[in-house]
């Protein structure tokens, strides 16, 4: 179940998009999702899905890795797609089953939506795929802390984020000793009524919430005392390096949005 | 000799309006020259975590004074204070704050400012010192207890401290990660001469002190080299310590008739004497 998901997972590699900067990687998912709502006919909907196929290929993430993990979605995918083969009515009637009339502006807008939803599920699995979590946080810093002149707590907010994830498996290894140790005692995780299921998980909750506590404090105690005071008067060890790679990626979509301007109805 | 830390007449109470309470410390004096390898040891609520937060600045003493290099610690020059100390906490895990090894190590940099070139170069340095030099892109939870503790002593090299104190941190080790993160230690003061302050209860780690520091319900008991501490015995059995373990193979060995010269305090002085005694036979 876990190794199929790849909704934040990351692959490491060595790829055309893996080398791009954050900044540049996160600014180019947001600018897709605007761009991709400019297609309305055939010709547009076909350059969009040839280039995001363009883009998989430079990430050199395997298509199946990409449509295996993203089964969860295909099921949300058909089910867009029914609804508007059942309720479009506009057309010529293509198709007819008894009281079923699949009519032909139905199929098109079927269709259009299912490349678009698919377009824009594979651009952002691609953007978490080729990026670390670690490097997408550093992004999200720099390209927010314009607003930090609206008081919004930028640096917190990162660090936040960062420790989060750094502490994601040391939890995950505490759950497990948790349900380990209750198990011994004779508690039963999966069996029985949802009922009981659900009551069996409250003291797998409640030490878990008490270590992460104490190691809150714990950290919190070694950050201070190794001089952390903020923000204010910081520099970064990772540092974030734009290059042609990152020109290019921008320049390429600033392309296709042209080209789309151009084609589209 | 340089002074590094001292402290005068110091005490501390968590209740400081209830003058009946006992306090958690109570009028402790000593003080560290450069170079030293000082043990504090003493059982649970000795006193000994307490006098940690004093040293860092966590905490501010009631009655006298937390001298680091010579200068009386106060809220006014408690970061530039905090910057010359470097501290190794008890849980290897609690304290990993960046993602990965060189993010940690950078961490105390990245707090005070310190240019990026200069930051790459202080990294590695620390790191090599500590032999992490390969770990660089490791993430935490690839790691044994043994190494995350170097990682963090790499870390507090990397501000170039005057002092580094290890409070506890070896006590959630295996032995082979304790030994490690020891072993580092000694090197780290043949190398560069730096001073140790190390918080413990586990005797083997005070034998390697040039003084350890007996606290006992938040009194200093006796100060002394190890041999005159451990020559206290049954008394440091009574407030809780364990003897080292040469030491009590040693009384064992006597009282099954084994002929002894004196107490030993390590297990290469118990074993010389042991294939030696019956030489002069």
């Amino acid at each position: 179940m876990m190794e199929k998901m790849i909704f934040g997972r990351f692959i490491p590699s060595d790829s055309f998009v893996h080398k791009m900067d954050p900044r540049s990687k996160l600014l180019f998912v947001f600018a897709f999702i605007v761009v991709v709502f400019l297609a309305n006919n055939v010709v547009t909907y076909a350059l969009l899905l040839a280039f995001t196929l363009f883009v998989i290929l430079m990430s050199k993430i395997r298509l199946y890795f990409l449509i295996n993990g993203l089964k969860p979605v295909i099921i949300l995918l058909v089910f867009t797609f029914m609804i508007h083969i059942l309720f479009t009515r506009e057309g010529d009637i293509i198709f007819q089953l008894g009281f079923l009339k699949v009519y032909e502006e139905g199929l098109r807008q079927g269709i259009f939506i299912s490349i678009r939803f698919l377009v824009l599920v594979f651009m952002t699995s691609i953007l978490t795929l080729t990026t670390s979590p670690i490097s997408i946080t550093d992004g999200l810093e720099t390209l927010l802390n314009p607003l930090k002149k609206m008081k919004l707590p930028v640096h917190e907010l990162a660090l936040m984020m960062s420790i989060a994830l750094r502490f994601i498996p040391t939890l995950m290894d505490e759950t497990d000793k948790i349900m380990k140790a209750q198990m011994a005692r004779g508690s039963d995780l999966s069996a029985g009524p949802l009922k009981d299921r659900i009551k069996a998980v409250v003291p797998l909750l409640v030490p878990l919430f008490v270590s992460a506590f104490k190691r809150a404090e714990d950290l919190a105690t070694a950050m201070e005392v190794r001089g952390y005071r903020g923000g204010e008067g910081r520099t970064r060890y990772r540092q974030l390096k734009w290059d042609w790679r990152d020109t290019t990626g921008l320049v390429l979509l600033a392309a296709v949005t042209i080209l789309l301007v151009g084609l589209r109805n | 000799m340089t002074e590094i830390l001292s402290f005068n007449n110091v005490s501390y109470s968590y209740t400081p309006d209830n003058p009946d309470a006992r306090k958690a410390v109570q009028n402790v004096s000593f003080s560290i020259q450069q170079g030293e390898w000082i043990a504090i040891v003493g059982h649970n609520g000795s006193g000994k975590s307490t006098m940690v937060k004093l040293v860092s600045g966590l905490l501010f003493p009631q009655e006298g004074e937390v001298r680091v290099m010579r200068e009386v610690l106060t809220e006014d020059n408690l970061w530039e204070i905090r910057s010359q100390i470097g501290m190794v906490f008890q849980n290897p895990d609690n304290q990993f704050v960046g993602a990965t090894v060189q993010d940690d190590v950078a961490f105390a940099l990245e707090n005070s400012g310190v240019p990026y070139e200069d930051m790459v170069e202080r990294v590695h340095k620390s790191l090599a010192q500590v032999k992490m030099e390969k770990f660089l892109n490791h993430e935490p939870h690839h790691l044994s207890g043994g190494q995350k503790q170097r990682v963090a002593i790499a870390g507090a090299l990397a501000m170039r401290p005057k002092i580094l104190i290890l409070d506890e941190s070896t006590s959630m080790l295996d032995p082979q990660g304790r030994d490690e993160v020891l072993k580092t230690v000694r090197a780290l003061r043949e190398e560069i001469g730096l001073t140790v302050l190390s918080i413990t209860h586990d005797v083997e780690e005070a034998l390697y002190a040039d003084r350890i520091l007996f606290m006992n319900d938040g009194k200093k008991y006796a100060e002394g080299t190890p041999t005159e501490i451990f020559a206290l015995g049954d008394k440091l059995v009574e407030f809780g310590l364990e003897l080292p373990f040469a030491m009590r193979m040693t009384k064992l060995l006597q009282s099954k008739g084994v002929q002894l010269v004196g107490e030993h305090m390590t297990e290469e002085e118990l074993v010389n004497d042991l294939w030696t005694s019956n030489f002069n036979k």
